[in-house]
């Protein structure tokens, strides 16, 4: 069998040298704006932060609470809310449009943890859900815990521990 | 006033969020992990308590909040019941965040149709 004749007339019509093709594939790159980006984040974000004002507020005033006890709840109604709207599919949308804006909050984080029970739901209540609740979620977790160790031990040694 | 600054805090909280997906090109898990561990260090220097006070839901319901809450426990018990409270109080305060959110996503999961 003859060895293939390389198709070479054909890749030298695109023959390009490395910084062209660079230029050429910059250009055909979809825009990604930082700046509009960070708005979108900001007033998606605030805009959530704001919702969560208006429970903490029911909290405080209907139900008698201080302010530092109100943010508990607020922060369970949040995620309930977060759960349902991750349920019905509409989280996702709003996060595709909000980046970060619908992540930070901890809305985001709800939002990680019901999306991975769903999708590993097929694989049943303890391998899938009960397995990978915590896929997403888990690395927040951690970090938190191992931070909150540490500060813990630093105040413990400066004698500073607790207000 | 209150909603304003929750707004303007809270959405500079995330504003930092997509800064560190867009510029630094962190993945949204080391984002998040990274923005617990500030909200953590924060309230270790007894900041995160004033922003509260000052912008309500827009310091709490962020997920640096978290760290700072996981701290604030830890510090409360350590005060109560000694060294061993930096263990034992770290989930005192946030219990009802991870529980409500662990029990809501387990029901959604009873409730909605798989899709595979």
């Amino acid at each position: 069998m003859a060895p293939k004749k390389p198709n070479t007339e054909r890749y030298q019509k695109m023959a390009m040298s490395p910084k062209e093709y660079q230029a050429y594939a910059k250009d055909k790159e979809p825009p990604r704006s930082i700046l509009g980006n960070c708005l979108k984040a900001f007033l998606i974000g605030g805009f959530i932060c704001v919702i969560g004002q208006v429970f903490t507020e029911l909290f405080v005033h209907l139900m008698d609470m201080s302010r530092e006890d109100a943010g508990n709840p607020t922060v369970a109604v949040m995620i309930f809310i977060s759960v349902v709207l991750t349920s019905l599919g509409v989280y996702d949308k709003i996060a595709q449009f909000a980046g970060a804006g619908s992540a930070v909050p901890v809305t985001g984080f709800a939002n990680s943890m019901c999306s991975a029970a769903l999708e590993h739901r097929s694989e049943g209540l303890v391998l899938g859900v009960g397995g990978n609740m915590f896929k997403l979620a888990g690395s927040v977790i951690v970090f938190g815990t191992v931070a909150a160790f540490f500060v813990g031990i630093v105040h413990l040694i400066l004698g500073t521990g607790g207000q | 006033m209150i909603f304003l600054w929750a707004f303007l805090v809270g959405g500079a909280i995330c504003v930092l969020g997509q800064l560190m997906f867009d510029v630094v090109k962190l993945t949204p898990a080391h984002t998040m992990a990274t923005l617990v561990v500030i909200g953590a260090i924060v309230d270790g220097l007894d900041l995160y308590e004033p922003l509260i006070k000052f912008a309500g839901a827009g310091a709490t319901v962020p997920i640096t909040s978290f760290g700072n809450a996981l701290v604030h426990g830890a510090l409360t018990e350590l005060n109560k019941s000694g060294w061993i409270g930096v263990i034992s109080g770290i989930f005192k305060v946030t219990s009802a965040g991870i529980s409500a959110a662990i029990i809501f996503s387990f029901l959604a999961a009873l409730i909605i149709r798989p899709k595979g």
